[in-house]
């Protein structure tokens, strides 16, 4: 998981409950416009967690870090006996992960890795809530992403920026146009996922006529990197489309869930 | 999924038609010349020849015959059109350069003639993806007029015998040097790097020449850094044929066998950086 992240944030915020994790990216400039919300229950990766948070009513921890640092250390653990994640302030605030490795002697080897991070307060804790789901044009599921992956990477090899466009009769295309060259990729079948809103309606207008396009134009760049960080297939893999405002993906493991949005280019 | 359906009817004045089966018969041959961005395409109906050049030295081609095809329709005599062939590689492997074993990509390209873009339709496990790209004036290529009557030198050899001496070649080295002879050292490479220079010989009655025809001591050099591409051409091939004529030009004809059996030919045609030629070494 932290291997993903790495991959497709430099900094990030990471929210401790009691029992979730959250890798968090806010929609800043900076990004690219692009924010990320990934959740995970620590039940399905921890043996023992523990954290108190900065008050009762607010049993939570929001931290800023590096993410590359901490799959560094991660990569240690590759072949570890076990792995102890603290957060501690030393001189200044950081997470202490102390991997337990086997070794040939009777006692085990110990190798630390001292991840610095920032303890984000409380006042700025409203900067990092939940995204709302996007009132979409178009939910489709995605195709193949070893096929998605394979085109996109050529793709982007010839333009800097992608059309994806999908319709609610399964049909996704993706497409590039510059000087040179045109390319459009097409999926079929792929399938259109049931919203319900609170009420029960479909989330999307009702007497949306199936075969028209939502269609949103962003950076290739970003669309590449998330496919690149998914090693494994999906549960779930979809996507909303607001035409020409912004891609909002949802992929979803068995314990891990990521939402990714791409805004569309201007 | 047939890929006719996809198409405009019948009646579009196609002048070049092709379809292929697996897509990798075409774009493997192509990277094998692919040092430059661009090509110039020309089919007639014997097949498809693809030619890149550059510095005015050095031409590679690639032939693909039409009976490799499922279908191959020229309705001129000939067609020709100059290409962005890294573009053209992107689009023929866009599902990935090489994929399962058992799966393949079914191409069928479509070109209307002079000013139009040729079309690419390319399918792999029910995704269609439809390339257009455009094409412009050919060039006029170079004429190494180089023909079988003026052969001095011929050799044949076995590619795995030169794959691991060109794999390593010393690129330090500004020209690479080859020497033809019906005297010792018969067939030898030579570069002149700085670590010092290095030779490699072949003697004419190694397990690896298949043919060996050569009539008059030859030594020529040739500039390393155009004759590395060939390389790619080499690792695909089974055989080569090494070629020079009186006035030092280098022909090196590379038979190369796709997934099917089937025998395709890659040649590159290079000028000598220097005209030496030895009575003795």
């Amino acid at each position: 998981v932290i291997n993903t992240i790495a991959k497709l944030a430099k900094t990030c915020t990471l929210r401790l409950t009691v029992s979730k994790l959250y890798f968090i990216l806010s929609d800043k400039v900076a990004n690219g416009g692009v924010s990320m919300w990934c959740e995970l229950c620590q039940g399905n990766f921890f043996d023992e967690f523990q954290m108190e948070g900065a008050a009762a009513e607010h049993n939570e921890i929001y931290l800023e870090l590096v993410p590359e640092n901490l799959s560094r250390a991660l990569k240690t653990a590759q072949s570890a006996k076990a792995v102890k994640i603290k957060l501690m302030n030393k001189h200044c605030p950081c997470l202490r992960v102390a991997v337990e490795l086997p070794s040939l002697s009777s006692s085990s080897r110990i190798v630390t890795h001292d991840i610095p991070v920032g303890v984000i307060p409380r006042r700025l804790w409203n900067d990092f809530r939940e995204p709302s789901v996007p009132d979409f044009d178009v939910s489709i599921y995605l195709p193949v992403l070893k096929t998605m992956k394979s085109v996109v990477e050529r793709m982007k090899n010839l333009s800097n920026s992608i059309v994806i466009e999908a319709n609610l009769n399964g049909e996704m295309n993706l497409k590039i146009e510059t000087d040179l060259v045109s390319v459009t990729t097409h999926f079929k079948d792929l399938g259109n996922p049931p919203w319900a809103s609170e009420d029960g309606c479909p989330s999307s207008a009702p007497d949306r006529d199936l075969e028209s396009m939502a269609e949103a134009r962003i950076d290739i760049r970003k669309l590449q990197q998330l496919l690149a960080g998914q090693q494994v297939n999906p549960t779930k893999a979809l996507c909303n489309i607001v035409s020409k405002r912004i891609v909002h993906f949802i992929l979803l493991h068995e314990d891990v869930s990521l939402q990714y949005f791409i805004p569309a280019l201007a | 999924m047939p890929l006719s359906t996809q198409l405009p009817t019948s009646g579009e004045p196609y002048v070049l038609v092709v379809s292929l089966d697996n897509a990798r018969h075409l774009s493997s041959l192509l990277r094998a010349v692919h040092f430059q961005d661009h090509a110039t395409c020309f089919a007639t109906a014997n097949g498809l020849r693809v030619t890149v050049e550059d510095a005015k030295c050095i031409q590679a081609n690639a032939f693909i015959q039409a009976e490799i095809f499922q279908e191959f329709t020229v309705q001129e005599e000939s067609v020709t059109f100059r290409i962005n062939l890294s573009v053209l590689l992107d689009c023929l492997t866009i599902f990935g350069a090489s994929s399962l074993p058992g799966t393949s990509t079914a191409l069928r390209m479509c070109y209307r003639g002079y000013g139009y873009p040729l079309m690419l339709f390319l399918e792999e496990g029910g995704v269609v993806t439809v390339c257009k790209i455009n094409t412009q004036e050919p060039d006029e290529l170079l004429d190494f007029d180089f023909c079988s009557t003026k052969v001095v030198n011929k050799i044949i050899l076995q590619s795995e015998g030169l794959r691991e001496a060109f794999a390593e070649l010393d690129m330090t080295s500004e020209v690479l040097q080859i020497t033809m002879s019906p005297d010792k050292p018969y067939f030898r490479l030579s570069t002149f790097g700085n670590a010092g220079s290095a030779h490699l010989d072949y003697p004419k009655d190694s397990d690896l020449m298949e043919a060996f025809h050569c009539n008059q001591t030859q030594t020529n050099r040739y500039k390393i850094s155009l004759l590395k591409p060939s390389t790619k051409a080499l690792a695909l091939s089974c055989k080569v044929s090494i070629r020079t004529d009186a006035q030092g030009f280098l022909s090196l004809q590379y038979m190369i066998r796709n997934e099917d059996g089937q025998i395709c030919f890659v040649e590159y045609y290079c000028c000598p950086d220097e005209d030496i030629t030895e009575a003795e070494l």
